[in-house]
């Protein structure tokens, strides 16, 4: 049996009231105060959570550009220096590996952010990629500790601790050696929340401090720490996807209707080949968004019935805290994706009405 | 953490209140406490016969479904048909906020739950 990590700010989160659950492999809070109040204070003002449990993985050599052009599924060679993008990673059959922020420091150097639960997949999946490759490829995931900003007041609660010009860091972009109340740190305007904010990149030690000195900065403006609970149900209602959910080994990114971070028309990735043939002969199956009308709660894995035939099945739903409305995504049949269909979801084996309805219940509110 | 005098409590986090053959449950105030806000309440079904142990309802939180169990077996008289549209009445007060009513087949399932002295020490070991 392995043993549970703790992050460096697991003593923090004892002491900020964290109730602590066994996450991918890591001891951290599902909640503080409780998930609504943490999911509320994002949206309106600021929270604080400790994603220290995702992987980093560096990448440096003459080919770096090239290899990671042809890891993931989106356009590397067209960033800028210091420049962020989304993309997955995919295998030959276009089922994907993961999805990853791709970190651009310089033709020569990048920096790849992961799943907590892929790290150890996905380094030996690339370290494979990386064969053909001059390359060199560090996994540096027990190294950082990653702190998440987020919320409309994330900017002006961290511009309290630096001198750094928080307004020359667009939306996107990343800045290195910033120095926050005297810890150095990378940052990027990157979130996983459908708000503007910071994600935070520091060496261990500095990580409580940071932790203690955001949360006091942030008082006058209302911020609180945050779990994984508020985490799932922010992205979600962001429409992000969650590795496990809606994308997956089986599922592609094209089903997953991430289509716009895959460039098919371009260089050759990974997977490009299975992809381009998915669209040329048609999904068989899409993700969707669907509202209840009927009783009770969608949860991940529950069945989606037409007329009592099993066409799909639900990758995440909610109450979503902000809408106040029951919504969920399900992969169903591709003939049942198009908005105001009906369909059941079997809850506890009774078929419970939804329709197909747009997938972002909510607006994002990114500062651009 | 209330704790309130005159129930029984079980193990699952249940409070009975016994007058006569009937059982009126629900769920405690550390049951909610630890659910966080509930969205969503599953009742039976008036005449539903259920055995002691076994399902009667489910709760959802905004985060998971949790099944809640029957202390006490015996036949549904009525159960709270007011958390159907209004489920964080359980989070506002959850003794005032009864789930369902029991006619007890067996009064000997009462022997097996817990003063309101006994739960409190059950819940502070549990945290």
């Amino acid at each position: 049996m392995s043993e549970l990590k703790r992050t460096a700010l697991y003593e923090s989160h004892v002491k900020w009231g964290g109730k602590i659950i066994d996450f991918a492999g890591w001891e951290l809070p599902v909640q503080y105060e409780g998930l609504v109040p943490e999911h509320h204070a994002v949206r309106n003002q600021a929270g604080l959570f400790d994603v220290s449990h995702m992987g980093e993985v560096s990448v440096k050599g003459a080919q770096a550009t090239e290899f990671v052009q042809y890891l993931v599924t989106n356009d590397v060679k067209a960033m800028a220096d210091e420049q962020v993008i989304y993309a997955q990673m995919c295998y030959e059959d276009g089922g994907i590996v993961d999805d990853l922020l791709v970190y651009k420091f310089d033709v020569d150097e990048y920096f790849l952010v992961i799943n907590a639960s892929n790290v150890d997949k996905d380094y030996a999946w690339m370290q494979l990629v990386a064969e053909d490759f001059e390359v060199t490829l560090v996994n540096q995931s027990p190294d950082f500790s990653e702190l998440a900003l987020q919320g409309p007041k994330a900017q002006e609660i961290l511009q309290l601790l630096t001198e750094t010009d928080l307004e020359t860091v667009k939306f996107f972009f990343l800045k290195r050696d910033v120095v926050i109340d005297g810890v150095k740190a990378l940052i990027s305007r990157t979130g996983y929340t459908g708000e503007d904010g910071f994600e935070i990149y520091v060496a261990h030690e500095g990580a409580p401090k940071l932790w203690e000195s955001i949360l006091k900065a942030g008082e006058p403006f209302g911020i609180k720490p945050a779990g994984l609970g508020a985490r799932d149900t922010l992205r979600f209602e962001a429409a992000l996807p969650l590795y496990g959910q809606e994308i997956d080994k089986d599922i592609s990114p094209l089903e997953a209707g991430l289509g716009f971070f895959v460039k098919l028309d371009n260089d050759d990735f990974v997977g490009r080949a299975a992809l381009l043939k998915q669209k040329e002969e048609g999904l068989k199956r899409r993700l969707v968004g669907f509202e209840m009308s009927g009783k009770g709660i969608p949860r991940h894995d529950y069945r989606v019935l037409k007329d009592g035939r099993d066409i799909g099945f639900v990758t995440t739903g909610y109450k979503a805290p902000t809408l106040d409305r029951t919504v969920g995504f399900a992969l169903v049949e591709a003939g049942y994706s198009s908005l105001g269909t009906t369909f059941d979801i079997e809850i506890r084996g009774k078929a419970s009405a939804a329709e197909v309805v747009k997938k972002r219940f909510y607006q994002k509110q990114y500062k651009k | 953490m209330k704790v309130m005098e005159g129930l029984l409590y079980s193990e699952d986090h249940e409070w009975v209140k016994v007058e006569g053959k009937v059982a009126t449950i629900g769920i405690s105030d550390f049951a909610q406490h630890q659910l966080g806000d509930i969205v969503f309440v599953e009742l039976p079904e008036v005449a539903d016969e259920i055995a002691k142990g076994e399902v009667f309802g489910v709760i959802e939180s905004v985060k998971a479904a949790s099944d809640s169990y029957l202390p006490v077996g015996g036949k549904v008289v009525e159960v709270n048909s007011a958390l159907e549209d209004e489920p964080e009445l359980i989070n506002q007060d959850a003794y005032e906020n009864w789930i369902v009513k029991i006619e007890m087949e067996d009064e000997g399932d009462l022997s097996g739950l817990m003063s309101p002295e006994a739960y409190e020490e059950f819940c502070s070991k549990e945290e």
